[in-house]
């Protein structure tokens, strides 16, 4: 039975978005017999090229896309560079988890709340330092170029790679090699650029390529920060999707299909980039150069981001909370919980709905997840990177591009708006990140552990109930909340799969924002952020207190 | 009591030959050493023993305990114990269940296992320890509850994977004593690997280079 669990849980993940992707592949080629599209042509390309948006809308997507990416990647390598020797940076280690678990729409929409004209910032800078009475007539947000739809998901991307990168340099002995490169007379940060760099970097390249994937590709922050006329492809896709007119079916598959190549030809580019860097960087090597740092950057970009993603959530309370607000006051006038109180039911349902929804996802996932791992420690397996990549697959390919087809398989199957279709969906999406939250520990653990047990006579199943699984109930734990936390913030998958019936947190704050209700779009925002939040606090907290008297396990995980 | 016998066992990894066609008779009540440099293959000698030899290496060669061929039974039935370097004390466990997670499930009863846990607990000195966090004991400490939880599992046969290493000058030679007094006492065939000389001259049996081919 184990030994099928890897077979088992690929297809489970890998179908729907191998089958999403030919059923996008077809319409896009006008192939669609239930909407009278039988024979194949180019018709929807030629309606595609026809839209006058287009070359400004792939424009705008690529410079969003690659901007956010490369931004995110030096942030996030000048802080990583710094940490052996930044105590302060060390802390960031505690700030990460609010971060990560807090919806990209969220975050966008604190973000939006925070740098618009009329948002807390000019609050509380005015009048006394800009002079502004009434809000300024400045596109901050929804900016034609897509530089806040790059800001926030700047803000959600640095602490993701973060994390990847800490649990990389975990394995690292970067302390000695600084060292050594220090007896050498190199500074710490050249040291580390070109010696523990180019090991880190192999461990980062597929979240990076992710992140790339994702930036190119993402609907509700850019449905939230982007600009509308025209859009950036993604929101265009979807909006091209929800026309009533089906003939639009085939324009939003054909722009899918753009996508995935935009993104194919994104990934090509970068990895013609990685070889250059590295190109470089090896010449800079041979020289032996030993640049002095001048500036240090990374507490700063540090400190800047911490603080914009909490005053963008603290942006997120304070509206939800705000009776009268009058610009450019610092503060509301008065505070209120009349918002909540209206909304009522309005907010537990899609509460409930958003959790139901993530524990569902969640503990399929786990249970694969668990399958799959038992398999290999049992087995004394060591998966390569082929496997690695497979499980990349649906973080790779552009949700538009599988989902648009997918929505169309599931509605063939009559399953389209069925909790299964949602709950399987939403696996696509939490399964990647579960196992590999949760590999990363499960194959640190010391095989000797289970050798011994078994020498002490126990059986595989006492060995994996009574030893390894309650070493790991903190990996669990923190896999759990993160896959909770993808589920929770999962947009596109919902509505799609969804069939726009099933109202979560996330689709309700998504298609609030865009209306003029600061107060309710906030309190939408503010649970979508606390719901993950308490879950991951939970995952740290339980731990801490069942094994309270076991010191032992505090290293675990 | 009874032999260990191991019978032309192979180890190889790929192409490579780690052991080749080793023999070995360990008597009863007496510690047999294996000696090596590290990467010659001891404790890997020692896991196609015990029967949890990685997959990566292909292993052949019989092992008999009392008569009683092991080569195909699964490591928990073959009662064989084994100590390594660490303690590996289970960390989720207070230092009395990891014991009981070794007593033998013959023993039956509560007030029974717990007395023999107690009893075993006062061999190694640590009488009233049964509740502590195993992290708070020290290292020699720890070592010794190691040593309870294979010997309570009512093993045949034990084996040591450089168990001393880890521990100083000073406790390594009242360690040493200890586990080759209780193994010696129930009359096992204790199989040592070591790098250490001193190893192999306290345990006072025969002693075998894998350097060099064996006698």
């Amino acid at each position: 039975m184990l030994r099928l669990a890897p077979v088992l849980t690929l297809a489970l993940f890998l179908a729907p978005v191998a089958a999403g992707l030919l059923g996008t592949l077809l319409p896009a080629f006008h192939y669609l017999p239930a909407l009278g599209g039988a024979t194949v042509d180019l018709q929807p390309w030629r309606d595609l090229a026809d839209w006058p948006g287009l070359p400004r809308s792939l424009l705008i997507t690529v410079v969003t896309g690659f901007g956010a990416t490369i931004l995110s990647l030096l942030v996030a390598l000048f802080i990583l560079a710094r940490l052996p020797r930044g105590a302060l940076l060390r802390r960031l280690h505690s700030a990460l988890p609010p971060l990560l678990a807090t919806p990209h729409a969220a975050m966008a929409i604190g973000f939006a709340f925070l740098v618009a004209p009329s948002g807390w910032l000019a609050r509380l800078l005015s009048p006394w330092a800009t002079g502004w009475e009434r809000p300024p007539d400045l596109l901050v947000v929804q900016d034609p170029w897509g530089f806040a739809i790059i800001a926030g998901l700047v803000l959600k991307e640095v602490p993701y790679l973060l994390l990847v990168g800490l649990a990389a340099l975990g394995h690292m002995k970067v302390d000695r090699t600084l060292a050594l490169g220090a007896s050498l007379g190199y500074s710490p940060r050249t040291a580390w650029f070109r010696t523990v760099l180019p090991t880190l970097y192999t461990q980062l390249r597929l979240p990076v390529y992710a992140v790339l994937a994702f930036s190119h590709s993402v609907v509700d922050v850019a449905l939230i920060l982007g600009p509308s006329n025209p859009p950036t492809l993604g929101p265009q896709i979807l909006r091209w999707f929800s026309e009533p007119d089906l003939r639009f079916q085939f324009v939003a598959a054909a722009a899918a299909m753009l996508q995935l190549a935009l993104v194919v030809i994104g990934i090509a580019l970068w990895r013609a980039g990685e070889i250059v860097v590295a190109a470089l960087g090896r010449s800079l090597v041979r020289r032996g150069s030993r640049p002095r740092a001048i500036v240090d950057v990374a507490p700063p970009l540090a400190i800047l981001l911490v603080i914009t993603a909490g005053l963008a959530l603290l942006a997120i309370a304070l509206w939800s909370l705000a009776g009268s607000w009058r610009f450019p006051a610092a503060l509301p006038q008065v505070f209120t919980v009349d918002t909540w109180r209206s909304q009522g039911m309005g907010l537990v349902t899609p509460v409930l709905l958003t959790a139901a929804l993530a524990v569902l996802a969640t503990l399929a996932a786990l249970l694969l997840a668990l399958a799959c791992l038992e398999n290999e420690r049992r087995h004394g397996l060591h998966p390569g990177r082929g496997a690695l990549w497979l499980i990349y697959v649906p973080l790779l390919v552009p949700q538009t591009a599988f989902l648009v087809g997918m929505q169309i398989v599931l509605i063939r199957l009559r399953l389209d708006g069925t909790w299964l279709a949602l709950v399987w969906t939403h696996l696509v999406f939490v399964l990647p990140y579960l196992f590999l939250t949760l590999a990363e520990s499960w194959r640190r653990l010391d095989p000797r552990y289970a050798r011994t047990a078994a020498c002490l006579g126990a059986g595989p199943a006492r060995i994996l109930f009574a030893v390894v699984l309650p070493m790991m109930v903190r990996p669990i734990l923190a896999a759990v909340a993160v896959g909770f936390a993808v589920s929770a913030g999962l947009y596109l998958p919902t509505l799609f799969a969804g069939a726009g019936r099933f109202a979560t947190l996330t689709t309700e704050a998504v298609t609030l924002s865009g209306s003029a209700d600061r107060r309710v779009v906030g309190a939408f925002a503010l649970l979508q952020a606390a719901l993950p939040l308490a879950v991951y606090a939970v995952a740290l907290l339980l731990p801490a207190v069942l094994f309270r008297n076991r010191r032992g396990l505090r290293g675990m995980g | 009591m009874s032999a260990l016998v191991l019978d032309r066992i192979t180890i190889a990894l790929g192409e490579r030959r780690l052991i080749d066609s080793f023999s070995l008779i360990v008597a009863p009540g007496t510690v047999t050493t294996v000696m090596g440099p590290s990467g010659a293959g001891k404790s890997t000698l020692l896991s196609y023993v015990s029967g949890t030899l990685d997959p990566v290496f292909t292993g052949t060669g019989h092992v008999i305990l009392g008569g009683d061929e092991m080569t195909y039974l699964r490591p928990e039935k073959r009662r064989i114990g084994i100590l390594f370097q660490d303690d590996l004390l289970f960390p989720h466990l207070s230092v009395g269940d990891n014991l009981a997670f070794g007593l033998a499930a013959s023993v039956r009863g509560r007030a029974e296992r717990r007395a023999r846990i107690e009893a075993a607990l006062e061999e190694a000195e640590l009488s009233g320890f049964a509740s502590r966090d195993p992290a708070t004991l020290s290292g020699g400490q720890r070592q010794r509850v190691a040593v309870m939880r294979a010997l309570l599992a009512e093993p045949r046969a034990l084996l040591l994977d450089e168990p001393f290493a880890r521990l100083d000058m000073a406790l390594r030679d009242r360690f040493r004593a200890f586990v080759f007094g209780h193994a010696l006492r129930r009359g096992l065939p204790v199989l040592l690997v070591t790098h250490d000389p001193d190893d192999a001259r306290a345990a006072a049996g025969p002693v075998i280079d894998l350097g060099a081919p064996p006698v």
